[in-house]
């Protein structure tokens, strides 16, 4: 084969990675380095900076209200996840028996919410969640004679956050582990039923194994992605602030409020980089046991 | 036969409960929307009176009448909707469109070229995989200031131009799809490197470039800080700025807020229900092997 092959100009395939090479340089990479140049600097606005040192990181450690961010960003990614989870396997599995009908449309209508944006679920939500004229308290009202001036949008906050990203991602990790199920080998199951395993011992033995690969995988791009939370609680609270005694602030919106309110891109690096190392660590530890798993 | 019969009748069972427990997952999911549709053709009134549909006379014991397109007009008269929409099928189609061309052509590359630092470009490219979008907010702020391109679209295009998730997931694809022997028989038949690029390899990777394309356009139409951040002059603003800055300045206008709503999600919500298939391959092809 080697033989007939024809020549190709040197510059063919830089010709190809040129326009991505070069957006990607200037608007990735070298801002990645400036991120971390800006972490020693104090800056007012883009255009005015000094040097400060590592002054950055010893005010942010000292800063209650990062530590609040911190806090609040922690609950709600761990909270979220650990209730999706299990949620999104378990509709997965409803919606994979073999005998289903209407499964598109089942698919379509849990996975709908996904596709409006954060920003536009945030913007429902702070009126879906409205004491006395929201939806929720209504409907609750109505169902349950639930308290209708329930204070989603104040004091219980977090708990609305959390049912809005419910609402939001279940149906999209749904997805992934419908499309695992879909790839667990149909006689593997039917095997194991022959040898005499019940419902419950297939799943447990046959199909949760299978899908653990996918499960990890969903799992860590929601904590990835929850842990960055920003647009939700920002339009819930109509911009207003971060909330009563902060209780809708999380990191990103901290490093929002540093960097473009308030115009310190320093602090704001500072945060970027405390929140990126962080989410590096977590990816280091998924690949680190997905490996142990594999050998 | 006994043991048969109930082995039918608890089948009987989990069948019913999954119907139900799926058709309540489904209300609970649309309701919502459903909620927000109506609010939007609602009156003020109304829509502090009633939950949903106000009752009447009407078909279905609804009070049709009491529906109207008023919440639409105003956001169309009162406000520039009409621009924010323009603004933001502009910027999510060219994004969507310049996108998906530099990530097959860089994809393209890494996939099927020997080249010196393609091992580079890999490891960056899988490097930025990692990096947190929030980190460069600060640093692209800044470097957009110096090169004079705050308030404006170049501002917000060109930084999209560079999406290295894009190049990993079409390199993945051209890996299993473009067979090397391909390339080589269209270069023996003296077909420039760009045009086999575009008749020969592109056709190959179809499913993904659809896919790709409609994940670019829902995230551009979705976005909402970087637009927050880069642009300041309001007649520029896409539909989620605009929609945000109404909902600070109309806070009490639920009926112009759910109008805006429902006319940022709807085109997205159509696009989705013409182009579902390839959407979910995408979305799932970078986890799950086929």
């Amino acid at each position: 084969m080697n033989r007939h092959r024809k020549a190709v100009a040197p510059w063919v395939p830089y010709l190809f990675v040129a326009p991505f090479l070069i957006t990607f340089a200037l608007f990735t990479v070298y801002p990645l380095f400036q991120s971390i140049v800006l972490t020693t600097q104090q800056t007012i606005g883009p255009g005015f900076e000094r040097y400060v040192g590592a002054d950055n990181f010893r005010n942010i450690l000292s800063d209650p209200k990062f530590w609040i961010a911190v806090k609040n960003t922690l609950l709600f990614a761990s909270a979220s996840v650990a209730i999706q989870m299990p949620l999104a396997l378990g509709l997965a599995l409803l919606m994979n028996q073999p005998w289903l009908r209407g499964r598109s449309f089942y698919r379509l209508a849990v996975f709908s919410p996904a596709l409006v944006g954060s920003v536009f679920v945030g913007i429902m939500s702070a009126i879906v969640f409205q004491a006395r004229t929201g939806m929720l308290n209504r409907s609750l009202h109505a169902l349950f004679n639930f308290n209708p001036d329930f204070p989603w949008l104040s004091t219980y906050l977090m708990p609305a956050m959390i049912i809005a990203t419910l609402w939001m991602w279940t149906g999209f990790n749904m997805i992934y582990f419908l499309a695992a199920l879909q790839n667990v080998e149909k006689e593997l199951v039917d095997s194991a039923s022959i040898d005499g395993a019940g419902t419950w011992q297939r799943f447990l033995h046959v199909t949760l194994p299978a899908i653990r690969p996918v499960a990890g995988y969903v799992t860590l791009i929601s904590l990835i992605a929850s842990l960055q939370v920003f647009e939700l609680p920002y339009l819930m609270l109509s911009r207003l602030n971060s909330g009563p005694e902060n209780r809708g602030l999380t990191v990103v919106m901290y490093l929002y409020q540093t960097g473009f309110n308030v115009g310190d891109l320093g602090y704001a690096s500072a945060i970027g980089w405390i929140l990126a190392l962080l989410l590096i660590f977590l990816s280091i530890l998924y690949r680190r046991m997905s490996r142990d798993e594999r050998t | 036969m006994r043991p048969f019969r109930k082995a039918s009748l608890l089948l009987g069972i989990s069948q019913t409960m999954t119907y139900v427990l799926l058709t309540l997952a489904s209300l609970v999911t649309l309701a919502p929307f459903y909620w927000l549709a109506v609010a939007a053709f609602k009156n003020k009134e109304d829509f502090f009176a009633y939950n949903f549909l106000p009752p009447g006379e009407g078909l279905f014991g609804v009070a049709w009448e009491r529906l109207s397109l008023g919440n639409f007009t105003r956001i169309f008269t009162e406000l520039d909707f009409a621009n924010n929409i323009l603004n933001s099928v502009f910027l999510a189609s060219t994004t969507a469109v310049l996108s998906t061309i530099t990530a097959a052509m860089g994809g393209y590359a890494l996939a099927r070229f020997e080249f010196r630092g393609r091992n580079l470009v890999l490891a960056v490219v899988l490097t930025a995989l990692v990096i947190p979008a929030p980190l460069l907010l600060a640093p692209s702020y800044q470097l957009l200031y110096h090169l004079n391109l705050l308030d404006s679209y170049a501002g917000l295009l060109l930084p999209a131009v560079a999406p290295a998730f894009g190049v990993f997931l079409f390199r993945q694809t051209m890996l299993n799809s473009v067979p090397p022997s391909l390339i080589e028989s269209a270069r023996i038949d003296g077909c420039g490197e760009l045009r086999t690029f575009f008749t020969i390899v592109l056709p190959l990777v179809r499913p993904m470039l659809g896919a790709y394309l409609m994940i670019s356009f829902l995230g551009t139409w979705n976005n909402f800080i970087n637009p927050q951040i880069i642009l300041q002059d309001a007649e520029k603003f896409p539909l989620s700025v605009a929609l945000a800055s109404l909902q600070t300045a109309y806070r009490s206008e639920y009926g112009m807020i759910t109008a805006g709503t429902l006319v940022s999600i709807a085109p997205v919500a159509l696009l989705f229900l013409l182009l579902q298939k390839e959407f979910i391959r995408g979305l799932t092809s970078g986890a799950v092997k086929e």
